[in-house]
């Protein structure tokens, strides 16, 4: 039998770049009917405070304003935020705490109330019209003052504005430290507020048809959305049905319901007129969501030969003003120590805490970017410590093959660690820079580190993790593919189009899949995170592709009167195994099929898969860089990324993604941070000018390279990628800094002013 | 409001004459997305910072929503629509970024091509590193920047017919 086409590991154009090189890729502004009302948020001018009273008269006295809704206006319904799947355990729901507007104004930006007018113009003015009289509290803006007795409380029912601690304990940590001849090595390092910058605002409008609201938004997950417009409006989940075209980016900021709710219930009440709610980048920065800041304090007892006897993290993860994904990022973030370097003896915790800021939610790494900054930093700090060299040190004491985490049950299959680190060595001949640059001694020096990490596949066992798929086969031998897992940029859509191909044994060029997810029609399914897509729809796709081809082959079976076991579909035909003839085209069946007089049928499938499995993913960073003393600036001159993501399905897809992870990676080690004012808790830098977002002359030339160790656990071999490729960049630089310099930087971004900082100190300058 | 806030705009549009009665507040990216439904102008920012509304407008390539619509009055624009030949054959540069990946999810692609076009349109050679002074007004969060270049630097190569560096031929 001769070996069938493979368009599995092929580097196959995207689905959706021809649309997108045209302009024809139409997203939600593009979409949406130019009748439509323009709605505005009025947003709080004061960090923390009770709303006295609002006199919006001379607002609606503007011509073109529809209807100015406030905080006293809306239903009481509380409701969460995060795009997690729900739970039907009250115990696992996410913490309900957002209303459509508030009176309770949390952080500066908070929304007390809306305005729906016929245009932009009189939307804009009515908004600024708005007479709002606040009762000033007092406020907190750091996460352990936050934790103080007398902080401001932000959440009555949160003591110490702790949203959540949760505790790891193995072993017995202190027994263990007092064990003799060991070397104590403490640091505390501290992660930035950073915002997502997706290119395209968050944006959507809604309005009502047959007694039902429709939400047409720029979103990661459809599904969830429909289930919040639904608490949120207090109204059964089938009445909203949410549409998802195509978007501009998300990472994760759109893995959160923002303002879809308040739009939905702006067109009720202006009679299910469409309203639509475009949100400016400076509503993006304060009012969507962030990066929880994380501050990580970790102690190490080693032996002198680097092997580990006790350890002990705590992190405070600064959630802002509301739960949004909450307690999530921090525990997965701590959830990682254990396990990159285990150690018998543990004892960590994690405090997710509320402050008056802007609101915390999912962003790419989800609390890995953060915790792998603290422990590979603190890693590189053993090693100087102990004198050993930090390469060495992971080579030794990185996870090792065969190891189990006991929770997810995921395994270390291979030796991905030391094949990632090996291999990055050599593309960025690291042994011979790494003699050379020791010792430097002058004003411009150069330096070079690396960092590892390690990520999961999806969200399985912390909750549920299902793909739906469903494939209807045309006339033509060509197919329609539906997936809830949502295409938003990474790719998704071209990665499922060959994994159905594959499966099925059609042409790739046969297979659509349906970009637009839209909740009446679009199985169910919980969309865009956690880099889940192509490992968990991957699972959907294969089992629905079996079960369509089963179904093709009972049609071949009847019309070709061989049996079923002796066809197979290859390449679009129908095949007679053994001697390879082809009987007839799928095209043929098809067509015979869905005219026949005699036994008509319209062959289509579709199914579920609950995945019960998780998969490590892996990697690291090689990074160099030059460093100016004087000057206290930074260059990083060559970086390197290598990853274990299994199989990869499309290599040119796959390495984009890395690029756009490294470049996130590298905003937040050298340049991103999110202000705020000590005095008021206004932000100070919400535009993409004063915001240090990473233009094309902040980069090297972004490398990157794969071990491709076949995922036992998954259908087309593949794990986590989406992700990853952020998670290992900063700390590298940090460790190049330190291999540079021997000053130890402990928070990023390494800007000027903290390298000024630190260079003082440690007598640099 | 009052009829001195409009004001007749005429103007060329991918090649066609057009005219439209534009308020006078409105930016160009207003009155192209509003107007004339050139829907592959994008709104990142509205104030000049991301470049996702790059328009040429006569032979230069302007950041469309800082630039008043009344201003085009008498202008040649040409936007990312009208890239394409008249049987649907794409411009190089769009091919391009297909074929370098140099796309995701497509919100800065029709600015940041129209960079490129009116850099490549300038028949000059420039060195990876000017290349990327000459994009870094675009502003871009999927792509690491890394294939765009490779786009802009390849067509760049092809077009003057002359061979590529070994740097990127191995990409």
């Amino acid at each position: 039998m001769k070996d069938k086409e493979h368009v599995i590991g092929k580097s196959v154009k995207r689905v959706d770049a021809f649309e997108k090189v045209t302009g024809r890729a139409k997203y939600t502004d593009d979409i949406c009917d130019k009748s439509s009302y323009t709605a505005k948020i009025l947003h709080s001018t004061v960090a923390h405070g009770i709303v006295k009273s609002i006199d919006t008269k001379e607002a609606e006295r503007i011509p073109g304003v529809v209807k100015v809704v406030t905080c006293f206006d809306v239903p009481k319904h509380y409701f969460p935020t995060a795009g997690h799947p729900w739970s039907t355990d009250p115990e696992h729901q996410d913490v309900k705490d957002r209303l459509l507007l508030t009176d309770h104004i949390r952080f500066y930006g908070d929304d007390v109330a809306a305005v729906v007018a016929e245009n932009e113009v009189a939307a804009a003015q009515a908004v600024r019209a708005i007479k709002v009289e606040y009762e000033e509290l007092s406020f907190v803006l750091d996460v352990q003052k936050a934790m103080e007795e007398d902080a401001p409380l932000i959440h009555e029912e949160y003591p110490r504005n702790i949203l959540k601690h949760t505790s790891i304990n193995s072993g017995n940590y202190e027994e263990a430290r007092k064990e003799e001849g060991l070397i104590k090595v403490e640091g505390w390092y501290d992660t930035p507020t950073v915002q997502h910058c997706h290119i395209e605002n968050f944006i959507c409008y809604s309005y009502m048809e047959q007694g039902r609201i429709v939400v047409v938004s720029s979103t990661q997950i459809p599904h969830i959305c429909r289930r919040i417009v639904g608490q949120a409006l207090g109204i059964p989940w089938g009445e909203v049905r949410v549409i998802k075209p195509y978007i501009g980016g998300g990472f994760g900021n759109k893995q959160d319901i923002l303002y879809e709710p308040l739009c939905a219930y702006l067109s009720t009440v202006v009679g299910g007129r469409l309203v639509k709610l475009d949100i400016s980048r400076e509503e993006t920065f304060v009012s969507n969501r962030v990066r929880h800041a994380i501050r990580t304090h970790i102690i190490s007892y080693v032996r002198p030969d680097g092997s580990f006897a006790a350890r002990k993290m705590e992190c405070f993860s600064d959630q802002g003003a509301y739960a949004s994904h909450g307690h999530s990022i921090a525990a997965k973030g701590m959830g990682a120590f254990p396990q990159l370097y285990p150690c018998p003896n543990i004892e960590a915790d994690a405090y997710t805490v509320f402050t008056n800021k802007s609101v915390a939610g999912a962003m790419r790494g989800y609390g890995i970017p953060q915790a792998m900054f603290a422990v590979e930093s603190h890693t590189d700090d053993i090693a100087l410590a102990l004198g050993i060299p930090p390469y060495e040190f992971r080579w030794k004491y990185l996870m090792p093959k065969g190891y189990t985490d006991g929770f997810s049950k995921n395994v270390n299959y291979f030796d991905s660690f030391h094949q990632c680190l090996e291999k990055g060595k050599e593309h960025i001949d690291y042994d011979r820079k790494v003699q050379e640059y020791a010792n430097q001694t002058g004003e411009i020096r150069k330096g070079i580190g690396v960092a590892a990490f390690w990520y999961n596949t999806g969200v399985w066992p912390i909750s549920l993790e299902t793909s739906s798929c469903r494939m209807v086969l045309n006339q033509d031998g060509s197919v329609q593919v539906q997936v809830a897992e949502t295409e938003i940029g990474q790719g998704a859509d071209t990665a499922y189009a060959q994994m159905t191909a594959e499966t099925l044994g059609i042409p790739f060029q046969k297979v659509h899949v349906v970009s637009t997810q839209d909740t009446d029609i679009t199985p169910f399914g919980t969309g865009a995170y956690a880099s889940r897509q192509t490992y968990m729809a991957g699972f959907a796709i294969h089992q629905t592709a079996n079960l369509l081809k089963s179904h093709i082959l009972d049609t071949a079976q009847e019309l070709t009167r061989h049996t079923k076991q002796s066809l197979d579909l290859i390449d679009g035909n129908i095949v007679r195994l053994g001697d390879e003839e082809i009987l007839m085209s799928l095209a043929d069946l098809a067509e015979e099929k869905l005219y026949s007089l005699t036994n008509n049928g319209h062959l289509t499938a579709e199914s579920t898969y609950q995945a019960k499995t998780n998969a490590y993913s892996f990697g690291c960073t090689f990074a160099e860089i030059e460093v100016d003393i004087p000057e206290c600036r930074i260059t990083l001159t060559n970086i390197v990324n290598l990853h274990d993501c299994g199989k990869l399905i499309n290599p040119q897809l796959a390495m984009a993604q890395v690029h756009g992870g490294m470049s996130m990676g590298i905003g937040y080690g050298l340049l991103e941070k999110l202000l705020f004012d000590e005095k008021t808790g206004k932000p100070l830098n919400d535009n993409l000018l004063d915001y240090k977002l990473s233009t094309f002359m902040d980069h090297p030339e972004l490398k990157g390279d794969f071990v491709e160790n076949y995922e036992p656990t998954s259908a087309y071999g593949t794990k986590a990628l989406g992700e990853p490729p952020v998670c290992s960049v900063a700390p590298a630089i940090r460790n190049a800094l330190l291999q540079a310099t021997g000053v130890a930087v402990d928070e990023i971004p390494l800007t000027p002013h903290v390298l000024f900082r630190r260079f003082k100190e440690e007598g640099l300058l | 409001m009052s009829e001195k806030q409009y004001k007749l705009v005429k103007c060329i549009i991918n090649g066609k004459a057009q005219e439209a009665i534009v308020d006078v507040r409105a930016s160009l990216t207003d009155m192209l997305r509003n107007d004339y439904r050139m829907t592959s102008v994008k709104k990142g920012c509205e104030v000049g910072e991301c470049g996702a509304c790059n328009v040429i407008i006569d032979g230069e390539c302007y950041n469309s929503c800082i630039y008043l619509a009344v201003w085009a009055d008498g202008k040649e624009i040409k936007t990312l629509e009208g890239l394409m030949g008249p049987n649907g054959e794409l411009s190089d540069i769009q091919q391009a970024f297909i074929d370098e990946a140099a796309v995701q999810c497509g919100f800065c692609t029709p600015g940041v091509i129209m960079s490129a076009v009116e850099i490549l349109d300038s028949g000059k050679i420039y060195k990876r590193e000017e290349l990327r002074k000459l994009l870094a007004g675009h502003l871009c969060r999927c792509t690491g920047y890394q294939n765009i270049l490779n786009a802009v630097e390849k067509t760049m190569y092809q077009r003057l017919g002359k061979e590529l560096p070994d740097y990127l031929e191995s990409r």
